[in-house]
Order: structure tokens, then C-alpha cells, then sequence
């Protein structure tokens, strides 16, 4: 039982229920079917879980996992780490007027929208930078036919759905 | 690295913040969709396999049927086996090419011509051809060697990404590959284009009939994890609905013991992504290459140094300076690389030490951008020839991508659970309790619905996942399991999924057309639909057997002939493309 934070109990079921759904989530990747993922593919497995960690969360977070640089990663030493992260809420999400907000800051015009060259610079170039081919797949993804981005737009679209 | 004069510290700081939350916010986002979309890849694993049982049981009925419906002339024929590809049958109405080994320049010609017209290439030559392609490859060295001493020129291309077109464009510029005509091909030849797998055969097609002429070095992109999300494996099981599993895992097999650069001359070094400071062509040409998962994903930056990407597989972007440091450790004198879309489908930097070719047109939208290739003649001197294909598909946004498949997916699976009604219910039942009066309660948790359903199904689908796309309404928490399993019967089944295989349903219309009168009446037809539904365990009613045989008489005439019967099954072979929903 963790200490020293309050808040209220955990019940057994509850911790069940997370189990549950670390497992279906991992599962979902386990090709083999032996309890056993690509370490490649933990990054999507903790953000599909509802988590937004940075780069060096992420890189922390799979040096803690793989084993023997197999490059693979065993539910068993999986489920109880990330069923940790949630029950701590270790990396709580992005509520959408924050990122609005930080769409503004970029727009310094406030023009609404952004170029996909602006976003290209930024996204590429600060911060956690974006590798080709997430860059291509953004812009193929959000962009408008004048290759505008309307943040405000993409984000009111892009609702997730509730987890059970 | 920021832009902008006069620019404060702090906005640049509150700059990079905003960065950050939207690039985080970003991969959240795309991180939903895979996992979407690697369910949908479950989903599609799993009722194949269960399609195979499915076959397993057609084939004992067939048995069965025979002894009832005492045929005169049939040829008993066993249901192929589904491990070998030298046993997989090519029907006759197969008009495509069929390839003999070795292959030959006649070959691989008509492969591309068959291409060119749409046309697929059956499944057993595809599993052939990347046989011998997988045997071959794990010869090569790590570094192919070649030398312009012996030929006139040597044609490299770039990233082709699935772009058919551009490929045969620059065949059409330039001409087939050939002992007289070597080329190397730089890695990224599929995801997000349509025809990856069309470009994957003819490269190694060429590469099996002139493998000292013919280079393949690896992409990113050659990777099985990478090809789950940006197109590739979507494409191969759209096309091979039954053997793409077997297709995928030979290529996974093909991907690791590609090549990973080319040398020219002992001059030029070619490889997909780049160089790094640590490069060193003696380590590599030693490593064990199959066994590394990753190839570089790394990129030139005009200012010096070299900067790691921190996270796990990542390459780096290196400068000017590590340029000149690695050439001239390894006496080479120019670096061709791909990896990133140019406008004009080429672009030197580092004083002209770096050049980076890349091959697919049009690869945002139409127009966005040049294809070229380059021409390397014995003076080692760059010439790069341009193009633009004239006609591209836009790609279906991700969204939307992902979207098509899922709606697959689970019409596939909706017919699955349709076909097992009868002990979903029973398991349902059980869970209530048998001493309960079943139809005044009929809610169960969803805790429970998912294990009923796993329990009957045995997919191993994570059922709470997909909860939403199945059960159309929940009651805090709780399943009208009664309505939902109502829900299910209405819908018709489509039973393309169940009948695959175009022979094996000539055979039962020829067995229950026992007077060979080149039709079934509907009686006939009804009598059979209830053997087959009780052989393989389903519930049907008669109204819904009588529905569909009205359904496949299309010209109502009272009876089902053989065009009618293989037409209500559809069993025509999937082309590219999604399919039209109705």
C-alpha cells in the first residue's frame, strides 16, 4: 500500500480493473501470444494507456523494463510498473485549453491557423523534436488543402473516447 | 535553434513549452489510433485462424454430404493444406503470370507488365518469389560492393514508398534493370503508397535474376513494427485475405537480411539515412545485420557536431564537419542518401559531399514534390535526372485509414459472433444461472459479457477494447445481453467471410445438384443449409434460410443455378483498393 498519500483507498477491485486494463492494452501488441512485447512498442502502449509522458519519462520508464537488451519486455515485469503509473497518475494528461494556450503561444499572430512550414520548424527543430516520418504523417493528417493547420478545429475533432 | 530577432529568452523558452505539450499531445493521439488499429490486426489474425477451423469442419461436412447425397462422379477433393506453399493451388481461371525458378528476365518482365495492368500475382508465386529472394539475401554481405569499371553507369534510386508509378516512370526513362543497367535502390520501397508490395516483388524479382547488378540497401521502413502503422501491413492482408499472414512473416524474415549501404568505386558510399560520427565501415561490414532491429534514422544539419537522438532506436543529425571526418577516414568522397522528401526530388549539402535522392512524386498530394534518380559513371560524377508521375491517389488521412479497416474488422467479427449465437446465448444463460427465469433479469456486467464472449469465441480479443463498437448501449455498466444478442441476428451474415474458396463451393453445388440439372431448387437448397448449419454447430431459421435463398435467386425464377449461387458468395479475388461497403 503506498503511504503517505491521501487520497482514498484502492480497492482490490480496483487495482483489478487496472490490471485488466494494462493487460488488454499490452496484449494488444503480443504477437506471439507468450507475454511478451517489442520493447518499441511500450512508447505507444503507455500513451494508448492514457499517459503523457516526455521523451526522457519514456526512456526512463523502459530502461527500468528491458531485460538483457533481448529487445522485448515480459507482461510480468510490465503490468506491475505501468499499473503503478496510473494508480500515481504519473504522467496526467494535457487538458485541452492548456493545449490550446500553448497553440497561441506558437501562433504569434494570432492568425487561428498555422502553416505547415511554421509547424514543420517548430515541431522539428524545438522541443522533442518530431522524426520525418511523424512530421509527414501529422501534416497528412491535420493539414487542410492550403496546408493550414486550425488548431482550435483539430483539437474539438480529435475527442478520445472514454476508457471503460 | 530558434528564429526570429529581438526574441526574448523567455518567449523562447515558453516557445519550446508549447512545443513540447503539442508534440506530446500529438503522439498521445496517434498512440490511440494504433492501438485501434493493432486490435484491428488481432481481430484479423484471429478469425483467420478461426476461418481455417472454419475450413477444417467445411471439409468433414463435405464428407457428410457425400454420403447423404450419394453423387455420381465426384472427385473427393481434400481441402488444401494450409502450411506448404508449394501445395498451394492455382486454379484455372488464374489468368495472371506463373512463374517458373530460377526466374528469368522473361520473368520478371511479365511481372511488371502484370502490374502495370493491375493485375495480381497468385499467392503461391508471391511466397515463392520471397523464398528464393530470402535465400539469396542471406548470402549478401552487409555492404554490397560495386564498380562502375565493367558498366557504363549506375542508376540509384531513392525512396519509392509504395509509388508504383514512379518506378515505372523511371523504367520508362531509363530502362529495366540489367547486367548492362545496374542499379541500387536506397531503401523505404513501401508504406503509405498502394503498391509496395508490387514494388517489393519486381526489386526483388530483378534482384534474382541479376543479383550482381541489382543493389538493395535497407530503409527504415523495411521493419515490420514500422510497416503495422504507416500502411504496408494493411496492404499485403487487403490484398492476400488468406495467405497474407504467411506473405508478412516472410517478409519480416527478408526485411533483417537486407543489405544496409553500398559502396561504388571504393568512392561513393550509398546508404538510406546517413552517417553519425561513430560510423565505421569496418564494424558494420562485420556486424551479425539480421540481428539488429533498427536502421538509421538520421539526418544532415548544416551547423557542426552531432546530435544523438535520445530515444531507443533513434539515428542523429550530423554536420558538415562529421561529414568530412568520415569520408575522409574511409577515402570516399561523395555520400548519397535518401530518407527525406525533397522538392526537388534531390538536394547537396555539406559543400556538395552529401546528396540526398529521393524517388517518390507527389508524396504529400499531387504536386507537392519532384521524383529523381541519379546516373553514376565512372568519373563518379553525380547526374540527376527529375520527373513528376501524372496521376496519384491521395492517401486516406489516418483517421480515416484506421477507420476503413476497423469497420472491416468488425463486420468480420460481428459475423463471427452471429454465427455463434446460439452458445453465446447458452453461455449467457449459464452465467445467470440456471435457476434463474433468464428473461426477467437479461443484464449481465461487462466484466462478465467479455468472458461469456472470450469464453465462446476464443479469439483472445480484448473484448472491453471493442466493447463500444459491439454492444450499441449500455445500463450503468451492465449488458442487455438479450438485446444485444437480437441486435446480432438481424443483421445478415456475409458469408464471403466463411466460403473463401471458389472450388470448394463448385463442389457443393454440383453435390446437392444431384440431378446435374445445373440448378437447386429451393427446397434442395434449404435441405442442405440445414445440414451444413447443423454440422457446424449454428442456429438458422428456416425464415432466414428461405430469406437468403431469395436473396442469391436473383432472377427469381424459383431456383439457384451456379452463377447465382458463386455471385451471392462474391468469391471474386479482392483488387487494390478498399472495398465498397454497402
Amino acid at each position: 500500500m503506498a503511504e503517505g498519500i491521501q487520497r482514498a483507498d484502492i480497492s482490490a477491485s480496483d487495482v483489478h480493473s487496472l490490471h485488466k486494463r494494462v493487460k488488454d492494452a499490452f496484449q494488444a501488441f503480443d504477437y506471439e501470444m507468450n507475454n511478451t512485447v517489442d520493447v518499441r512498442e511500450i512508447t505507444t502502449i503507455i500513451y494508448s494507456l492514457g499517459c503523457f509522458p516526455s521523451q526522457k519519462d519514456i526512456h526512463e520508464f523502459i530502461a527500468e523494463l528491458e531485460e538483457d537488451h533481448t529487445g522485448s519486455v515480459h507482461l510480468d515485469k510490465f503490468l506491475p510498473v505501468m499499473t503503478n503509473v496510473l494508480m500515481e497518475h504519473k504522467f496526467p494528461s494535457i487538458p485541452e485549453d492548456v493545449l490550446i494556450q500553448a497553440f497561441e503561444v506558437l501562433d504569434k499572430d494570432s492568425k487561428g491557423y498555422l502553416d505547415s512550414e511554421e509547424m514543420v520548424e517548430l515541431m522539428t527543430k524545438e522541443g522533442e523534436s518530431f522524426t520525418q516520418d511523424e512530421m509527414t504523417e501529422m501534416l497528412m493528417a491535420l493539414a487542410d488543402h492550403e496546408r493550414r493547420i486550425y488548431y482550435k478545429d483539430i483539437i474539438c475533432q480529435l475527442t478520445f473516447d472514454q476508457e471503460i | 535553434m530558434g528564429c526570429g530577432l529581438g526574441k526574448s529568452k523567455q518567449q523562447m523558452q515558453k516557445s519550446i513549452r508549447a512545443a513540447v505539450l503539442i508534440q506530446r499531445w500529438y503522439r498521445r493521439y496517434v498512440a490511440r489510433l494504433e492501438i485501434r488499429r493493432r486490435c484491428t490486426w488481432n481481430i484479423f489474425q484471429s478469425i483467420e485462424y478461426a476461418g481455417q477451423q472454419d475450413q477444417i469442419k467445411l471439409y468433414n461436412f463435405f464428407v457428410f454430404l457425400m454420403q447423404h447425397f450419394t453423387p455420381a462422379s465426384s472427385e473427393s477433393k481434400a481441402l488444401e493444406t494450409f502450411h506448404c506453399y508449394e501445395s498451394i493451388e492455382v486454379s484455372n481461371s488464374y489468368t495472371g503470370p506463373r512463374l517458373t525458378f530460377p526466374l528469368t528476365f522473361c520473368g520478371v518482365s511479365k511481372l511488371v507488365e502484370t502490374f502495370k495492368h493491375r493485375q495480381k500475382l497468385h499467392a503461391r508465386y508471391v511466397l515463392q518469389l520471397l523464398g528464393e529472394t530470402a535465400k539469396l539475401l542471406r548470402i549478401l554481405a552487409n555492404i554490397n560492393h560495386v564498380s562502375t569499371s565493367y558498366t557504363k553507369e549506375i542508376t540509384i534510386c531513392g525512396d519509392l514508398h509504395g509509388h508504383l508509378e514512379d518506378l515505372l516512370l523511371i523504367f520508362y526513362k531509363n530502362g529495366l534493370p540489367s547486367g548492362e543497367k545496374p542499379y541500387v535502390f536506397n531503401g523505404d520501397f513501401v508504406d503509405r503508397g498502394k503498391n509496395s508490395l508490387e514494388i517489393l516483388l519486381i526489386l526483388f524479382g530483378f534482384l534474382l535474376v541479376y543479383p550482381h547488378d541489382v543493389h538493395l540497401n535497407r530503409g527504415n521502413h523495411e521493419d515490420h513494427i514500422v510497416n503495422l502503422r504507416y500502411g504496408f501491413t494493411k496492404e499485403v492482408l487487403g490484398k492476400y485475405r488468406v495467405h497474407g499472414k504467411k506473405i508478412l512473416k516472410l517478409l519480416k524474415k527478408i526485411f533483417c537480411w537486407l543489405p544496409l549501404a553500398t559502396v561504388i568505386d571504393h568512392k561513393v558510399l550509398v546508404v538510406h539515412g546517413g552517417i553519425s560520427d561513430a560510423t565505421d565501415l569496418d564494424t558494420i561490414a562485420r556486424v551479425d545485420r539480421h540481428k539488429m532491429c533498427t536502421t538509421g534514422n538520421s539526418d544532415p544539419m548544416p551547423q557542426n557536431g552531432c546530435i544523438h537522438n535520445e530515444v531507443r532506436g533513434g539515428g542523429c543529425y550530423w554536420g558538415p564537419d562529421v561529414t568530412e571526418e568520415v569520408l575522409g577516414r574511409h577515402g570516399l568522397q561523395l555520400l548519397i542518401r535518401s530518407h527525406e522528401c525533397k522538392q526537388d526530388g534531390y538536394e547537396f549539402c555539406h559543400n556538395r559531399r552529401v546528396l540526398t535522392i529521393f524517388s517518390a512524386s507527389n508524396y504529400y498530394e499531387v504536386g507537392s514534390n519532384r521524383g529523381a534518380y541519379i546516373k553514376l559513371g565512372p568519373d563518379l560524377v553525380p547526374h540527376v535526372v527529375q520527373y513528376q508521375a501524372s496521376q496519384t491517389c491521395r492517401e486516406l488521412s489516418l483517421r480515416q485509414s484506421v477507420g476503413w479497416t476497423e469497420r472491416s474488422a468488425l463486420q468480420a467479427l460481428r459475423e463471427q459472433l452471429f454465427v455463434h449465437t446460439s452458445h453465446l446465448i447458452a453461455a449467457f444463460q449459464d452465467l445467470v444461472g440456471s435457476f434463474h427465469n433468464v428473461f426477467v433479469s437479461g443484464m449481465v456486467s461487462l466484466r462478465d459479457w467479455a468472458s461469456a464472449t472470450e469464453s465462446v469465441l476464443k479469439l483472445g480479443l480484448p473484448w472491453r477494447v471493442l466493447r463500444p463498437q459491439l454492444v450499441s448501449s449500455t445500463c450503468s455498466g451492465m449488458v442487455d445481453y438479450q438485446q444485444w444478442i437480437r441486435e446480432l441476428t438481424i443483421t445478415k451474415p456475409n458469408l464471403e467471410t466463411m466460403y473463401k474458396n471458389h472450388s470448394n463451393l463448385e463442389t457443393i453445388f454440383r453435390i446437392i445438384d444431384t440431378d446435374h440439372s445445373g440448378s437447386i431448387s429451393l427446397e434442395e437448397f434449404r435441405q442442405t443449409w440445414k445440414l451444413l448449419c447443423s454440422h457446424i454447430q449454428t442456429e438458422i431459421s428456416d425464415d432466414a434460410i428461405d430469406d437468403l435463398a431469395k436473396c442469391i435467386d436473383f432472377n427469381k425464377d424459383g431456383s439457384i443455378d451456379i452463377n447465382e449461387f458463386m455471385e451471392a458468395f462474391r468469391l471474386v479475388d479482392l483488387s487494390t483498393g478498399p472495398k465498397v461497403t454497402e
